[in-house]
């Protein structure tokens, strides 16, 4: 009895957090757009009890999905929100992990001050650390501001409204969730392990790629997702740093939904972005347990 | 047991209903309103006041086909009103409950009878043009004196956008105005729902997007002011205060706007009651409230945006009845039209296009 217990919360929760809400977009997906309240129809008659089920079933249709493969407007911005979203997690972690593993070799009475210094940022809006992305980014910033006044620059550089300002402002948003999980498993790394690789000839540097990089390879990839996700579904930072041609997924949905006011089209694009991201992600979960249940 | 549950569910929704009965949930454009109207309202009819603002027409249809705004007047554009009436969003007025409506001018009314047949479900609030704000002597600069800042040769000719890049210009990024102000200049129909007419547009903008510095919809307030662009295709009322903050700023810009020759775009914001509102008594008190000549003007006089309360004219200040680009000429209001809602089909082709536009893709 216990046992099922404790199966079924995870599955449940898994149901109602992820399966259904999951459920409600595909049926959206697979409706047709109409002038009404919803947008959409078919919408499941309950009362009419199974004919009512069953002409809504008839109803559905996969033409949205069709429709997403014959524009090239849709998989260029699938592509572009993956190149982004790829370059800015290899760009987080450059940066995040020389700062994790300073941290972690930091005296431990600094160590508390160091955590907080990493989450301090949290305390203000994300919106309002973006906004001030702006400030510094535009061509009559602090950013270039500073630069004409040491005289490395003639005219203020374009940043602000390119691709670049995009990557600075998911860098910048980001950056500690590579830093965290990085930080708590390199922290928990016993120090007796890099001795004994130094006793047993190894050098610094190749103690460091042998011993230290593996074993937090479970922080890398665990940083690397928190970063890879949110950054492909984007839609608040390249909206507002990013320029007319910076294409994202995440601006397209909100054009379906907003200016074209098809739900049903929004709904298969967010779909396939799901599609996208899980695929690889459950790909990887079983190849690590099987690497796993071979070593062991 | 059951029986109690009832109870007490039946008082709860008693309770909440008897607070919806003293509030009045209003969603408008941001910085639309003489706030001291919002108080003035609470005091005449002791009504609680909940009043929150929106930036686009996109986001306030979503929340009305959503259903369940939970708000008692809303303000659309005329074309997303028409498509929100045809969609069931609003409730017919009832005009026993607004006595003021006798002030609202015969000229609008006609005008907002396309989108709203016989104004049954709105009331107009504030319209307005669609044209192009200038800084006056940086394109004269460049242009020459004769610069046409009234045309729409000034943004489409290739050859005078080359030259305006170097001092910046900014489009609105609302394709429901663009497109028709580029057909204006093609000597098309603006109102063409034609996709093939609506695609000629796109010859238009490849000629001058590399010269366009961006699009966005309420940036070039700011920018005009500060000197920071020359040109901006935008909305009457926003390019009048940047005229005006510039001249408080006393920055040495100038600013003109003017509506373009070949013709431009007239809109109108108009007042609703959602079919779903908590409080539509109330909601027809604060329609009653705007409607009254002296708060109607106030509203004007601070926005500077015409209304459609012709009795409110005798309260408006010199500067914004007296302003041609607030109040057109008659002779000038020939020349202006006003556009209807694209269906579907169209919404896309349209929607897409402009993503093409911006975009290269």
């Amino acid at each position: 009895m216990r046992r099922i217990f404790v199966i079924a919360v995870p599955y449940l929760w898994l149901l109602a957090l992820f399966l259904v809400p999951f459920l409600i977009v595909l049926k959206i997906a697979l409706s047709d757009m109409a002038l009404a309240i919803p947008p959409y129809a078919p919408t499941l008659d309950f009362q009419a009890g199974w004919a009512g089920i069953k002409a809504f079933v008839s109803e559905l249709d996969f033409e949205n999905f069709t429709f997403l493969a014959s524009d090239d407007l849709y998989w260029k911005a699938y592509l572009s929100s993956l190149r982004i979203a790829l370059v800015s997690t290899f760009l987080t972690l450059l940066i995040g992990y020389p700062m994790a593993y300073a941290m972690a070799r930091s005296p431990e009475a600094w160590r508390p001050t160091l955590l907080m210094l990493v989450i301090l940022p949290f305390w203000t809006s994300f919106l309002i650390r973006v906004y001030s992305w702006m400030g510094i980014l535009s061509s009559e910033g602090y950013l270039n501001q500073f630069l004409l006044w040491i005289g490395l620059i003639d005219t203020p550089l374009a940043i602000i409204n390119t691709n670049l300002a995009v990557y600075i402002g998911v860098v910048y948003t980001y950056l500690p969730f590579m830093i965290l999980p990085v930080y708590a498993t390199l922290e928990k790394l016993d120090g007796q392990l890099l001795e004994a690789a130094e006793d047993l000839g190894c050098s610094r540097l190749s103690a460091f790629w042998l011993v230290t990089f593996p074993l937090s390879r479970s922080g890398i990839i665990a940083g690397c997702f928190l970063v890879f996700i949110p950054t492909i579904g984007e839609f608040v930072i390249p909206s507002l740093l990013g320029g007319s041609d910076t294409l994202m997924i995440g601006k397209v949905l909100w054009e379906e939904f907003f200016s074209n006011r098809d739900w049903p089209v929004a709904s298969a694009v967010a779909v396939i972005l799901l599609l996208i991201l899980i695929i690889p992600i459950v790909l990887f979960q079983r190849n690590e347990q099987k690497q796993r249940e071979s070593e062991g | 047991m059951t029986q109690r549950v009832l109870t007490l569910t039946v008082a709860a929704g008693l309770a909440a209903s008897a607070a919806f009965a003293d509030e009045v949930r209003v969603y408008n454009w941001s910085d639309y309103i003489d706030e001291d109207l919002l108080a003035k309202f609470e005091e005449e009819t002791g009504l609680e006041l909940i009043y929150d603002v929106f930036d686009s027409n996109e986001v306030l249809e979503t929340k009305m086909l959503a259903g369940g705004s939970g708000y008692d007047v809303v303000v659309p554009t005329g074309t997303f009103l028409q498509r929100q009436i045809s969609a069931g969003a609003f409730q017919k007025l009832d005009m026993t409950k607004l006595p003021n409506h006798e002030n609202m001018w015969s000229m609008v009314e006609e005008r907002t009878g396309k989108y709203d047949p016989d104004n049954a479900y709105s009331i107009n609030y504030m319209w307005g043009t669609t044209g192009i704000g200038v800084n006056v002597g940086q394109v004269q600069e460049l242009l020459g004196e004769d610069a046409p800042i009234d045309s729409l040769e000034l943004i489409f000719n290739p050859e005078n956008m080359e030259k305006l890049a170097e001092c910046g210009v900014h489009f609105l990024d609302a394709p429901a105005e663009m497109i028709p102000a580029a057909l204006t200049y093609l000597g098309e129909d603006p109102d063409s729902h034609d996709p093939d007419v609506i695609a000629k547009v796109e010859d238009v903008y490849a000629g001058v997007r590399p010269y366009i510095q961006k699009f966005h919809s309420s940036e070039y307030i700011n920018a005009l002011a500060n000197g920071d662009i020359c040109v901006a295709v935008g909305w009457s009322g926003d390019v009048l205060q940047a005229r005006d903050r510039a001249a408080e700023a006393d920055n040495g810009v100038e600013i003109a706007y003017n509506a373009p020759s070949e013709g431009g775009q007239m809109w109108f914001d108009q007042m609703a009651i959602p079919t779903d509102a908590p409080n539509p008594d109330g909601a027809h008190q604060f329609l009653n409230f705007i409607m009254d000549a002296q708060n109607m003007a106030a509203a004007s006089n601070y926005v500077y945006y015409a209304n459609g309360n012709e009795a409110s004219q005798e309260f408006l200040e010199e500067d914004v009845i007296g302003d041609p680009a607030i109040y057109p000429s008659e002779e000038a209001r020939e020349n202006l039209y006003t556009t209807t809602p694209y269906d579907p089909k169209v919404q896309r082709v349209v929607t897409r296009l402009w993503t093409k536009i911006k975009s290269g893709t």
